[in-house]
């Protein structure tokens, strides 16, 4: 960071922005045109719209090199939809001989940092609203949708607007049985699902530090509901030890955090104070502690998704679940993220906790978080660690769903109704 | 802007699920733009005609990335949304699909069905009654985007301008 030396204090957004538009500091407000590290998309998102629009435009990929695609949303394929979308995705990687190409591996988000394509200082652009969980690592990176995404594939560049940094300071630690997926819920219910203003939100304090990287991950995926434009935590040797795991050494980390100096709103937070969350339907600003739902009759569970079937997500519903079955009436389901969190589950008996708890293990893939596979029935009172509870968001517009952390969502398995964690555990 | 437009009110927080359904992402933009807003205005995607536009309350586009949330919109012939707030992704994807977005605090005075007239010029959406509802300015670059009809004419044009500087 030395040619940082004589700037301005800036903040960790600032920082990461400048770099990538080749500036030494940018002022908040300001627009500028930054050039891409790294492109991710999707199945969705990605071929079967990029194809035609390239060949109308008749361009060539920028920079095969900084391209990852995941085939995660349609696989798999469970009709002839599917399938054809699934297959222009496979056709075109091999017509453009991509390098970077994950099919049936597991969530995009997940995916691309455990196979070694984030780190601090990248400026990054994905096809999927979640994009920004890459701030968890210290990257700038957000979502866009397909059409912007033609104009980065084919330039290389983007545009933002420098955004304002808001701190959310989290002292203290987090209570067994809390999570950063109740962290989350709180500040999302606090304010509000547009609240984040599409600024940066920077995670922050001792009881972010003390997060292991899926943890962080959760905070900054959840930036999306928070309307963030990108979720940012500062880079430490927990970064570092993780991306090191996932074969990515000699990182950048000092530097990229936000000058005492800079100018922003920083909240406050008091993380050994925070109680379980649960967000009601049908949006995740409907976030009220779990006591105020308790007893609330559940029929399906759904630990899956970006935001809640990660490694950690599945330990942390097998902690609670050991040794116990499901209530009778319940039907739990788990989609583990990725195929390599799936195996190292397998690998410590996590999966097996939870298939004899009563577990349906589902593929690894989006799935039904966002009504693109596993049916939701008519009428359901669901709880799932996803993102979202849009009416309908799920596939059934009956369906009622309330969003928790994994914690929370394997209690109210056993008990067969809204159940704080802690209760169990204890 | 060729007006008036007849305007169709909505309410707060309008989620791309509700513009672009999940179960019909798997189609083309047609399908989608037939069952966009069914689950708050089952009548709106047959009712709408080219030209209209939509007055909503705050957090406009709301949720996921998918552009066919705006794209629907455009596909139904939506001229313009005015709203207090959109959601910072929906607005970037309806500038890029040459949507125009109008920022406007008091959109949510804006009654079912009113005729009204877009003013670029001073940006303000001008009520029958000649009341002027002020709107937020827009960079220039994303007005020009929108009256190219968004960012993939303009691509066209740029690589043509390149095509022939080669």
């Amino acid at each position: 960071m030395v040619s940082q030396l004589k700037a301005p204090a800036q903040t960790l957004a600032q920082k990461l922005i400048a770099k990538a538009a080749g500036r030494p500091a940018v002022s908040v407000g300001e627009i500028v045109n930054c050039r891409v590290d790294l492109a991710m998309f999707h199945d969705s998102s990605g071929p079967r719209r990029l194809k035609p629009m390239l060949e109308e435009l008749g361009a060539q990929v920028w920079d095969k090199s900084r391209i990852v695609l995941v085939m995660d949303h349609y696989v798999p394929e469970q009709d002839d939809d599917a399938r054809r979308i699934v297959r222009i995705a496979r056709q075109w990687a091999q017509e453009q001989q991509l390098p970077h190409v994950y099919d049936s591996q597991g969530i995009c988000h997940v995916v691309l940092p455990q196979k070694g394509h984030l780190r601090p200082g990248l400026f990054c652009v994905g096809g999927d609203s979640h994009s920004p969980t890459g701030g968890a690592f210290g990257a700038y990176m957000f979502g866009i949708g397909s059409t912007e995404m033609l104009g980065v594939v084919v330039t290389g560049e983007i545009w933002v607007r420098v955004p304002e940094t808001c701190r959310m300071r989290w002292q203290k630690r987090l209570q067994a049985g809390v999570s950063a997926k109740d962290m989350m819920l709180h500040m999302i219910g606090r304010f509000g699902m547009n609240g984040g203003d599409y600024q940066a939100v920077e995670f922050c304090g001792e009881a972010v530090q003390a997060l292991s990287m899926q943890e962080r991950m959760t905070l900054s995926n959840m930036s999306a509901e928070l309307g963030a434009q990108a979720g940012l935590i500062a880079p430490d040797e927990v970064t570092r030890a993780w991306l090191a795991g996932a074969g990515v050494h000699d990182i950048q980390t000092q530097g990229w955090h936000t000058d005492e100096a800079a100018s922003c709103v920083t909240h406050d937070f008091d993380a050994a104070e925070l109680a379980p969350q649960v967000a009601a339907p049908h949006s995740p600003a409907n976030t009220r502690p779990v006591q105020t739902f308790d007893g609330t009759p559940v029929q399906v569970v759904y630990v899956g998704a970006c935001t809640g079937a990660k490694l950690d997500d599945l330990r942390a519903a097998a902690q609670v679940l050991r040794g116990h079955k499901t209530a009778a009436g319940v039907r739990l389901m788990v989609a583990p993220a990725s195929r390599q969190d799936q195996a190292q589950a397998e690998a410590e008996g996590v999966m097996q906790v939870l298939r004899v708890a009563g577990a349906e293990v589902l593929p690894t893939a989006c799935g039904a978080c966002s009504g693109y596979g596993g049916s939701i029935p008519d009428g359901a009172h669901v709880i799932a660690t996803t993102a979202r509870n849009f009416k309908g968001r799920m596939g059934s517009a009956t369906a009622q769903v309330f969003l928790a952390s994994p914690y929370t969502a394997a209690a109210s398995a056993l008990r067969g109704r809204i159940t704080d964690p802690r209760e169990v555990l204890a | 802007m060729n007006g008036p437009h007849k305007v169709w009110k909505l309410g707060a927080d309008v989620d791309t699920d509700q513009l672009a359904p999940g179960a019909y992402m798997k189609l083309g933009l047609l399908e989608i733009a037939v069952h966009c807003l069914e689950g708050v205005r089952p009548e709106f995607a047959a009712g709408v005609r080219p030209g209209d536009v939509i007055a909503a309350g705050a957090n406009f586009g709301i949720g996921s990335s998918r552009e066919q949330a705006a794209g629907a919109l455009v596909q139904l012939g939506v001229k313009a949304v005015i709203a207090p707030s959109y959601s910072g992704l929906f607005f970037r994807n309806a500038f890029n699909l040459g949507l125009l977005l109008l920022t406007c605090r008091q959109a949510p005075v804006l009654e079912e069905g009113e005729s009204v007239n877009l003013d670029l010029s001073t940006r303000a959406v001008v009520r029958a009654n000649g009341q002027r509802l002020d709107c937020e300015p827009i960079p220039d670059f994303l007005l020009a985007m929108v009256q190219a009809g968004g960012l993939l004419p303009q691509l066209k044009a740029r690589l043509r301008r390149q095509e022939v500087s080669a």
